[in-house]
């Protein structure tokens, strides 16, 4: 459908934000088969949902503090097992205690998981260093979760993917600039087109408010009061992996005390800093943050402290105060859910916030079943068990071909779109030439991508297809990848500045932690870019808008 | 406190240390030729990141890798490319059963003894045609190479006969680890060196025991046997260094950087005691010559025109000067520096049918420049260059101590050296 026909269409229902709970909520709907918008203000799985952990918990970590967090994280691992296959690696995850740790505190781990109904194996040491050595070899105890690592990107997309299979819409660069009320009753949203800074309005019956930290702008648009806490959490990207499980600290929940392995990479975090909510678009990481990843993180694995930093990222938890608190002061960790018409009298408006992108899922069908309330639709709720697109089948196709016939690159593509991989373009040298060289993505993916997958910029599509993730952050890969995009979208101009703005991008993040190997990195980039192809002559980012 | 964690990135290889400046795919010989192979940088650092998620990322294009090394010569951040590939290859294949031809090929000491008995029914027969195309059909050896002719005695045995009594006759000794080249195919060379040391006052021994060094083994992923040659071999070097004060030098470029550089990496045998013990015999000459120690004096109607060609692993170690700055020393030699590119052959790569074209596509541009240097013969250190450049140009080929013996007026130099023969 093209865009001005969304105008003017009435939906069933609105979801306001694109990251992993909008989509989930919007896939449901979606499958319940009700006529669903979903508007994102930048591109999907900007917020919280790309800037965590990638940890798919097995609820452990929850266990013993809460223990209802904990059941719903098992029973949604369990679930995206099977219905998001092509996201997930089974990495399983090691709780390890260090001579400084409470021996003791592992039984009571061990007891609350058992509590959760999360197989919890108490490990030898030695056995510990043994299928993970990376790990600190002076641990004293350790315990085997069914931890796992997850790719959000790819999640929201599947999502998003199956949510327009089932006749859904989605617009991103869309933001929300007023709630159209009439009489009590939400109607619609007015909205910023910023790809083209034209304000269009859309209709809905029920507007679902998924937008996570930004959610309280949002119910403050509709008139609606949601305290939310914003906390703050910084990660550090290492070059490669050098851990296969996801190792954890078996103490209470503290700073970078979680080490994942995320496809080739493996990421340390987090940091958690309550800060005010007129901050939360700042995202630039400090350097006490940096010191503090790295000081506990060597603890969890000592190479870390000789294995290249690429990446410093931040990430704001979108915490919810409860509403039986009038205080505001205590705060939900679990799932909230509320229904303005009940909560402050106001027809066709649903807020969905709390948990966590592991249990997005659960989220969308809790908002879903409120959506089908006000509108009589009985239908059952089947996310749970419906593949999503990419995991269908049980994979063994994909793996039989990864291992016999394809390139490295035809290899990493099914490794990050499963299924779906077999749509990309790999019959000639040209699809099967690469573009990101450290990822292993090839000119095939990138057009499969570009016309799929929802890609207006060079940021889009690393979060699609992990172009400019690795090592050279974008050095070899992103004129490359500008070029194809230019031409596909006929635009030249446009690709240059894209390239500008990506690159400028990818400097945020490699910033904090610019020293020895980053660093170098960094200047080679900078020498090709600027003194080599006069980019900087060229481009002006100045009093662009920031379309990331 | 972050910055004196991360004072310097150390792991193995110095993989991540790769700013991906992609210099070392344009130096790769086998790149330049073919888009089936990746590149050093892809194949090494970048393929290493997905190895490590999942082994199953192991690229089968790796063999098309012949470990040259020229990308780590290359390579500006000190990235051990080649050895990050050669690992790669090792995990994935350690294990595995080598092919008959492959287990062939590798074991050089082993169809060297088998030959040297019937060496002239070897000879001839390896040389025929049908025998060719039976190699070529069912052994996928290609058709268009010669097995290097074998010599009827073995140098050792020749050692023996000739040349063991005499080595107590001089002040210094040397050990001399000749190889199989030597043993099998070309006595000469070892009788060259031992003529060369001779004439400067040097005695030379044979190690205790000496097995081939394994780098066709290692090539063809017969790990195993290499290591347990390997550690021999070290043993009896060691022997060498410590119990008999002896340096062991070497006439072939390929062997030396086995034993130097890829058996700590590839075959996990430590030689730091004594790998600065192991060296060619021109680097040792040379040290020799320039500090005045040893002189070295030339027959005055020696006339030719040379071309030295660097072998990869000649290039790898940096020891290329040596050679060249000796032969320099010889008036009557015009000698011609070749571009540093690879000949192709790279050990037994190409002698295997599926390689052969890409063997003969990556040495081209050296044939080519041989061809216009207009010399007589061509120098190199290594074996299986002199196989490819002869076969490829019809061009002799000799080592650099050859050249040196052969223009060495011995009665002089002894003289030179003060070196009196009393036996």
């Amino acid at each position: 459908m093209v865009t001005s026909d969304i105008y003017k269409k009435e939906y069933d229902v609105i979801v306001v934000g694109g990251g992993a709970t909008g989509a989930g909520t919007a896939r449901d709907c979606a499958l319940r088969g009700l006529s669903v918008l979903l508007v994102e203000r930048n591109d999907y799985s900007t917020g919280a949902t790309g800037r965590n952990h990638g940890l798919m918990h097995s609820g452990a970590r929850y266990a013993v503090t809460d223990g209802e967090s904990a059941s719903e994280c098992i029973s949604e691992n369990m679930i995206l097992r099977r219905i998001a296959r092509h996201c997930v690696e089974e990495t399983d995850g090691l709780f390890i205690t260090l001579p400084e740790d409470d021996l003791q505190y592992q039984q009571t781990f061990i007891e609350a998981c058992q509590r959760a109904g999360i197989r919890a194996d108490r490990i030898d040491p030695a056995e510990a260093r043994r299928i993970e050595p990376a790990v600190n070899p002076d641990l004293i105890g350790a315990v085997r979760v069914p931890d796992a690592s997850i790719d959000p990107f790819r999640l929201t997309v599947a999502n998003l993917l199956d949510a327009r299979l089932h006749g859904a819409e989605t617009l991103n660069y869309h933001e929300v600039e007023g709630v159209m009320i009439n009489q009590g009753r939400v109607e619609g949203l007015k909205l910023l087109n910023k790809h083209n800074g034209e304000h269009v309005e859309v209709r809905g019956r029920v507007v679902v408010n998924a937008a996570g930290i930004w959610g309280q702008r949002i119910a403050q648009m509709a008139g609606v009061g949601i305290s939310m806490f914003p906390a703050r959490g910084a990660l550090l990207i290492f070059g490669h992996r050098v851990n296969n499980m996801v190792i954890n600290r078996c103490r209470k929940p503290a700073n970078a005390d979680i080490l994942v392995p995320d496809d080739t990479v493996c990421v340390i975090g987090t940091t958690s800093d309550r800060i005010p909510i007129e901050t939360v678009d700042d995202m630039r990481v400090t350097r006490e943050e940096v010191d503090v990843l790295l000081k506990e993180g060597v603890k969890i694995a000592p190479s870390l402290a000789t294995t290249r930093i690429i990446r410093a990222y931040a990430g704001v938890r979108p915490l919810v105060a409860s509403d039986d608190d009038p205080s505001g002061r205590s705060i939900s960790r679990g799932i909230v859910c509320l229904d303005h018409a009940k909560r402050d009298g106001l027809e066709g408006f649903i807020t969905i916030t709390g948990g966590k992108m592991m249990t997005y899922r659960l989220m969308g069908e809790i908002a879903t079943n409120a959506v089908c309330a006000k509108l009589g639709n009985t239908a059952p709720c089947v996310t749970a068990s419906q593949p999503l697109p990419g995991s269908e089948g049980d994979g063994a196709d994909e793996r039989d071909a990864a291992t016999r016939r394809y390139s490295f690159g035809q290899r990493a593509a099914i490794g990050r779109h499963g299924s779906l991989a077999a749509r990309i373009e790999k019959d000639n040298d040209i699809d099967n030439a690469l573009v990101c060289e450290c990822e292993g993505v090839t000119v095939g993916e990138i057009k499969y991508a570009v016309r799929q997958l929802h890609v207006h910029n060079l940021v889009n599509l690393r979060r699609r297809t992990r172009v400019g993730m690795g090592t050279c952050q974008g050095k070899l890969c992103s004129c490359r990848a500008a070029s194809l995009l230019g031409e596909l979208n006929h635009d030249v101009k446009g690709a240059q500045e894209d390239l500008a703005a990506f690159l400028d991008e990818r400097w945020k993040g490699m910033r904090p932690v610019a020293w020895g190997d980053t660093l170098r990195e960094a200047q080679l980039t900078a020498s090709i870019y600027e003194g080599l192809c006069g980019l900087d002559q060229a481009v002006s980012l100045e009093g662009k808008e920031d379309m990331q | 406190m972050a910055e004196r964690m991360q004072i310097c990135n150390l792991s193995e290889n110095n993989f991540e240390q790769c700013t991906k400046c992609s210099i070392c795919t344009t130096v790769c010989p086998v790149a330049a030729v073919t888009t089936d192979y990746p590149g050093p940088k892809q194949a090494g650092p970048d393929g290493e990141r997905y190895r490590m998620k999942d082994p199953a990322y192991f690229d089968k294009t790796l063999k098309l890798c012949l470990n040259c090394k020229r990308c780590e010569v290359a390579c500006p951040s000190g990235v051990h490319i080649a050895d990050i590939i050669q690992q790669a290859r090792m995990r994935a294949t350690e294990g595995h059963r080598a092919s008959l031809r492959d287990t062939l090929l590798a074991n050089t000491d082993l169809l060297g003894t088998v030959a040297n008995l019937v060496a002239p029914v070897a000879n001839a027969t390896l040389g025929l045609s049908p025998t060719k195309l039976v190699m070529d059909s069912v052994m996928a050896i290609d058709k268009h190479r010669t097995f290097p002719a074998y010599s009827r005695q073995k140098f050792t045995t020749w050692f023996k006969r000739h040349a063991a009594q005499g080595q107590d006759a001089y002040a210094h000794h040397v050990s001399y680890f000749h190889g199989c080249y030597v043993n099998y195919n070309f006595p000469k060379l070892g009788q060259d060196l031992v003529k060369l040391m001779n004439a400067m006052g040097y005695c030379v021994h044979l190690l205790d025991k000496e097995q081939c060094c394994g780098v066709a083994l290692i090539a063809n992923g017969l790990y195993k046997q290499a290591r347990r040659q390997g550690r021999t071999n070290i043993d009896s070097i060691r022997k060498s260094v410590t119990r008999d004060n002896r340096v062991v030098l070497t006439t072939s470029s390929s062997c030396t950087f086995n034993m130097r550089d890829e058996y700590p990496v590839m075959l996990d045998i430590d030689n730091a005691d004594v790998k600065d013990s192991i060296t060619l015999a021109t680097r040792f000459i040379y040290r020799l010559v320039d500090e005045g120690k040893v002189k070295l004096i030339f027959k005055q109607d020696y006339k030719r025109r040379m071309a030295y060609h660097t072998a990869c692993h000649m290039q790898r170690m940096g020891w290329q000067l040596y050679s060249i700055l000796l032969m320099r020393m010889i008036p009557g030699l015009d000698l011609v520096e070749l571009e540093q590119e690879c000949c192709g052959i790279s050990g037994t790569y190409g002698f295997k049918k599926e390689n052969y074209e890409r063997s003969q596509a990556i040495g081209s541009a050296l044939f080519k420049s041989i061809e216009e240097a207009r010399v007589e013969a061509v120098a190199t250190d290594c074996e299986t260059c002199k196989w490819q450049i002869e076969m490829s140009t019809g061009l002799p080929v000799e080592n650099p101590i050859s050249v040196l013996a052969d223009a060495l007026d011995v009665e002089a130099t002894m003289k030179a050296n003060g070196v009196v023969v009393s036996f």
